[in-house]
């Protein structure tokens, strides 16, 4: 029998948000690149909630922007409303979240890859992977054919061994009813590889023409949208948006909750997959906070061109008279009619500590993968993780350095540095409050503090690269002369501070202190600021931030330099632990498991003392001197 | 390497003896910057400017008080110790003086220095040799597992409920606002700053007791432990009672009436005694007592010195033999008591079965007392009995992590009071909730994503 063999640098498996980014940048950097999907309809699908960006992941998106990531870009062309929320909150937390026409983010992402030079699509579902000698060299699909390459990157998502259920149904698919991946989840554990079962769920869709709107309140997106990507013209967002809406679940909802409580697969045991605490179902909520007599509900577009409404808040696995029942009960949505139940999802996934900081395969050279099937959630974890997966795949076959971000750069490093080194139970969510350096890690600077790495990996062209350069010494310059201009108690100056109700000055002050009084910024003070350049508006919001917030920058700077010293003290790859002397036995068993990649990392690892990383530094120094080991 | 020795580390050198020298010695690129802040001696000349390997008199000062009169030896890298600039601080007020001169180094860009890590520094800069790494490694380990495990015994019950109930205070806000922080259209903190104000500044008023309480040496168990064993009814509790000067201990004719153990401090003579009373042993078919026994073999087994309380007015026994041999191994003192009763049992008994100091004393009667202390004095005089010179430095360090977790709260407060977003005051909360963890050993994990998705309910 002949069997179609073909050959490429890299073969990315899914077509999710992970698997279109890391295709993209392996194309992109010159490679041939093949992209395996079950369904070419269903590329870049959000077959959960109809929005991207929000709290902490909104930073993501930015950050994969100024790599030279798409998913910005791709928002940007496709969004329908768009929010900062937290704008009453410092810079740090402000978090741009837009809501998705989902069928045309789905079309608008196919058709940049499908104009992408160097990269095949194919729909097809990979049954093997070819790995010899602990070194990936190809995968295999159903029907036998062979795609040779010299790395894969799995970007499989939900769709192993997936499960779809609610009530007392259960069909063996992917979100969507789509086909689910039944046959790699074999391979994967043949080739030693450890997975997981998680599971997460969705709420109902409903019919619009069946919801009565008066009896909720609207929200509106922002008056003007900010874009994600830092190369989009603000002028081409600003579109007219629609409205999402909010309403609350009562007491009713929640007895008839109760009352069919038995009939949940989650409590009667029929789902055996590990859940997100931070997304949970109604019934969850219902249980966990019984004290609360309502939960919010947001009725959200699904698109321009669907009726379909996406109940965010709501999301179950009841059986489907229930489901009816309860939404029902809820105020607006009295006659509604569900064009999708709600349901809950399993599938196989890996635990990650099983990668490397480049999310390769410790075991597996050549190896790589992102996204859900890493073991975290959201289409913007994901899609930052087949980012960095992808260049590091085209990385390692161009022999370049691997682009590692660690967590004094960005969330993307926060991120992969999270799932790599910590004990995952459940699929893991971002969260502005995991990142320790939250202040400097703003989603207004990521341009100036990652473009650099894009640029270096290839993914930035030179003149954007020149741009940030440019950007920045404009905004070093600005503050260094607002720092050191001062005012005096004029007239003029005594009637600013008074009009903004700001104390009147005693004697004089550098613009700087004033900038730093909570009632002024640097855009307040340009009456009384004569010599004030002309600048651009992002770079006169960094002057501002940089000085309001300078005593706080200065304080996570200085942690960030005690970081970057544990951070820069390696590891050597080949260290056997069990030849360090002295290592508590449980230190030896989590390091030779985790196998970190420096001092700092190690030290992050639950398990391994302080004690052992003085015990591993004398090591390591004492292995150094003699050449090798003692 | 030099990237992880960047700080200056302080400790006590010499073991804490009562001989009234006692070494603080400090190490780093700021020792000498550090000694200067504190030292005054003789002349205006500053340490800094001394040559190396000098002798200096003096005193060491803070806030205008003088702590000691001190000895200030200088030596620079590379010769020294550590292979860094080195100041040596002989204090000679006693331990007091010593475990004051140590905090206020500590106050003055020092910090504690970890377990071990003297010789961690001394090696890497060359000053052991390469083949003694394995040693260097064992000496880190073991005194690292000493320092925790004594940090935590000694830390007393009650100031750690007092540090447990203010870091769940702080995670539970930190989780708050950032639940909020998180999910802003479910959450909302108008007007939190004015809530939390006051909870911060009742949680930094906890601070400064603990603080105050460090300041008399009142965190940490300190002194010799001394435990008091007996059977029921040989008058263990009334001899704490003499020593402590006051009625602890429950003192009847029943046998078996002190079933937990009672503490007491006491000071003979510049000596720091911790003396436990404990139950008295017996068999017993009485759970409770038998809980109380228990518990007294295991404090005899872990005591620095131990007073062994036998009745001279009833002949020995099983119970008795059981003692004997527990303390055979250990510093040990024999007291008869009852010394004003028809005496059955004679100390020529008593000697057959052990080798410790046996004295008569009527701990009714106030008699004996003069003699047991000048014992004591002399047994620790001559070196027979010392204690876990450790706790000073444990001290020092839990202070300083006190003192750290005090100014992250009055950081919050600065940043509430200029009306800074909420965002900025969770920063600082989580400072203070590290700084105060770590008195108690614990990790941060996973505590705050915990707290929030225990007490708060978000998400889509």
């Amino acid at each position: 029998m002949s069997v179609i063999e073909e050959f490429y640098d890299i073969a990315v498996i899914g077509a999710g948000h992970a698997g279109c980014e890391a295709a993209l940048a392996g194309a992109r950097l010159g490679l041939s690149v093949i992209l395996f999907t079950v369904s070419v309809d269903s590329i870049a699908l959000m077959p959960c909630n109809p929005n991207i960006g929000g709290t902490s992941k909104g930073h993501l998106v930015r950050e994969i922007d100024a790599l030279g990531g798409e998913m910005g870009k791709n928002i940007d062309k496709t969004f329908i409303q768009s929010k900062m929320l937290n704008k009453s909150k410092g810079p740090a937390v402000h978090s741009l979240r837009a809501q998705a026409d989902k069928s045309e983010y789905s079309r608008s992402m196919r058709r940049v890859l499908e104009n992408t030079d160097n990269l095949t699509i194919k729909q097809a579902e990979v049954s093997e992977l070819m790995v010899e000698d602990g070194i990936c060299r190809g995968v295999k699909t159903v029907s036998g054919a062979v795609y040779h390459s010299k790395a894969v990157v799995l970007c499989t998502g939900v769709y192993l061994n997936a499960r779809c259920i609610y009530g007392d149904v259960s069909t063996y698919t992917g979100p969507n009813g789509l086909q689910a991946a039944t046959h790699l989840t074999d391979s994967l554990k043949k080739c030693g590889i450890e997975m997981f079962r998680f599971k997460t769920g969705t709420p109902a869709r409903i019919d619009r023409r069946s919801i009565d709107f008066s009896k909720m309140e609207e929200q509106k997106g922002d008056d003007r949208v900010v874009p994600f990507s830092f190369s989009t013209d603000p002028e081409t967002v600003q579109i007219d948006q629609v409205s999402c809406w909010l309403t609350y679940t009562n007491e009713k909802t929640h007895e008839i909750i109760r009352e069919n409580l038995d009939r949940s697969p989650l409590y009667s045991g029929m789902i055996h997959g590990t859940g997100p605490r931070y997304c949970p179902s109604i019934e969850d909520k219902v249980v966990k906070f019984a004290d609360k007599n309502r939960h919010q509900v947001f009725l959200e577009p699904e698109g321009l061109y669907t009726n379909e409404m996406y109940v965010g808040g709501m999301s179950s696995s009841l059986p489907e008279d229930v489901q009816d029942a309860m939404y029902h009960s809820v105020a607006g949505l009295e006659h509604a009619k569900i064009v999708r139940n709600a349901y809950a999802i399993e599938y196989d996934c890996i635990n990650p500590v099983q990668l490397s900081a480049t999310l390769e395969f410790k075991k597996i050279k050549g190896l790589f993968s992102g996204g859900q099937f890493n073991g975290s959630s959201g289409y913007e974890e994901a899609a930052a993780q087949g980012l960095i997966a992808g260049i590091n795949a085209a990385m390692e076959i161009q022999g370049r350095e691997p682009l590692i971000l660690d967590r004094s750069e960005a969330y993307i490093g926060v991120l992969i540095d999270d799932l790599v080194t910590k004990e995952t139970h459940e699929p893991y969510r971002m969260m502005t409050s995991r990142a320790e350096y939250r202040l400097l890690l703003r989603q207004d600077n990521a341009d100036l503090r990652l473009r650099k790495y894009g640029y270096q990996v290839g993914l930035i062209n030179e003149e954007q690269y020149q741009a940030i350069l440019k950007k920045k010494k404009q905004i070093e310059q600005e503050i260094e002369r607002v720092e050191h201009t001062f005012v005096g108690m004029s007239e003029e100056v005594q009637k600013l501070l008074k009009d903004k109700n700001s104390t009147p000055l005693n004697s004089g002050s550098s613009l700087a202190e004033l900038i730093r009084r909570p009632e002024l910024d640097y855009a307040a003070l340009a009456p009384i600021d004569p010599d004030r350049p002309q600048l651009p508006f992002d770079v006169q919001e960094q002057v501002s931030i940089n000085i309001k917030y300078a005593g706080y920058i200065r304080r996570q700077l200085k942690q960030v330099e005690q970081f970057r010293k544990m951070e820069s003290k390696k590891i050597p790859e080949d260290l056997d632990y069990d030849q360090v002397g002295s290592l508590r036995i449980e230190a030896v068993q989590k390091l030779k498991e985790y196998r970190p990649l420096n001092i700092g990392q190690a030290s992050r690892i639950s398990g391994v003392s302080p004690a052992d990383i003085s015990v591993l530094l004398v090591y390591l120094e004492s292995r150094q001197k003699k050449g090798t080991g003692i | 390497m030099a990237e992880f020795q960047e700080d200056t580390i302080a400790a006590v050198a010499t073991a804490m003896a009562p001989s009234g020298i006692g070494i603080v010695r400090i190490s780093g690129q700021d020792a000498f910057a550090v000694a200067d802040r504190i030292y005054r001696g003789k002349k205006e000349k500053k340490l800094k400017e001394q040559k190396a390997n000098t002798i200096h008199y003096g005193w060491i000062e803070e806030n205008g008080q003088t702590l000691d009169e001190v000895l200030v030896m200088l030596m620079k890298a590379p010769h020294s110790y550590t292979g860094e600039d080195t100041v040596e601080i002989d204090c000679h007020g006693g331990i007091l003086a010593v475990r004051r001169v140590l905090e206020a180094v500590c106050r003055n860009g020092a910090r504690p220095a970890e377990p071990g890590e003297f010789t961690k520094r001394a090696f890497l800069n060359g000053r052991i040799d390469m083949s003694q790494a394995e040693a260097v490694m064992d000496i880190i380990s073991a005194k690292n597992e000493y320092a925790l495990k004594s940090s935590l015994n000694q830390l007393k019950g009650s100031i750690r409920q007092v540090i447990e109930d203010i870091r769940k205070k702080l995670i539970y806000e930190i989780a708050r606002i950032e639940s909020a922080l998180d999910d802003p259209e479910h959450m909302s903190l108008d007007g939190y700053g004015e809530e939390l104000s006051p909870v911060v500044k009742e949680q930094k008023q906890k601070i400064e007791r603990l603080l105050e309480k460090s300041d008399q040496g009142k965190l940490m168990q300190e002194g010799i432990k001394t435990v008091i064993v007996g059977k029921p009814n040989a008058g263990k509790s009334s001899l704490l009672n003499l020593l402590a000067g006051e009625e602890k201990a429950i003192v009847t004719d029943i046998a078996g009436t002190t079933r937990d153990v009672v503490e007491e401090t006491v000071n003979i003579q510049g000596i720091t005694l911790r003396i436990l009373d404990t139950a008295g042993i017996r068999e017993s078919s009485d759970q409770v007592e038998k809980i109380g026994i228990e518990r007294a073999k295991e404090h005899a087994m872990d005591a620095d010195l131990i007073l062994y309380v036998a009745d001279s007015s009833v002949p020995l026994d099983e119970n008795d033999r059981e003692i004997l041999r527990m303390i055979s191994r250990k510093k040990a003192i024999i007291l008869l008591n009852k010394s004003d009763l028809e005496p059955v049992l004679e100390s020529k008994e008593l000697e057959k079965y052990a080798n410790a100091p046996i004295l008569s004393i009527s701990a009714k009667e106030r008699e004996g007392l003069e003699e047991l202390e000048a014992r004591i004095r002399e047994m620790f005089f001559q070196g027979d009995i010392s204690f876990n010179d450790e706790i000073y430095i444990t001290n020092a360090r839990q202070k300083k992590a006190l003192e750290d977790a005090r100014k992250s709260l009055e950081y919050v407060e600065n940043s509430i009071e200029n009306q800074m977003p909420e965002d900025f005051y969770s920063i600082d909360l989580m400072g203070a909730y590290e700084a105060l963890g770590t008195i108690l050993g614990e990790n941060l994990g996973e505590d705050l994503v915990n707290e929030i998705f225990s007490k708060f309910c978000t998400g889509k």
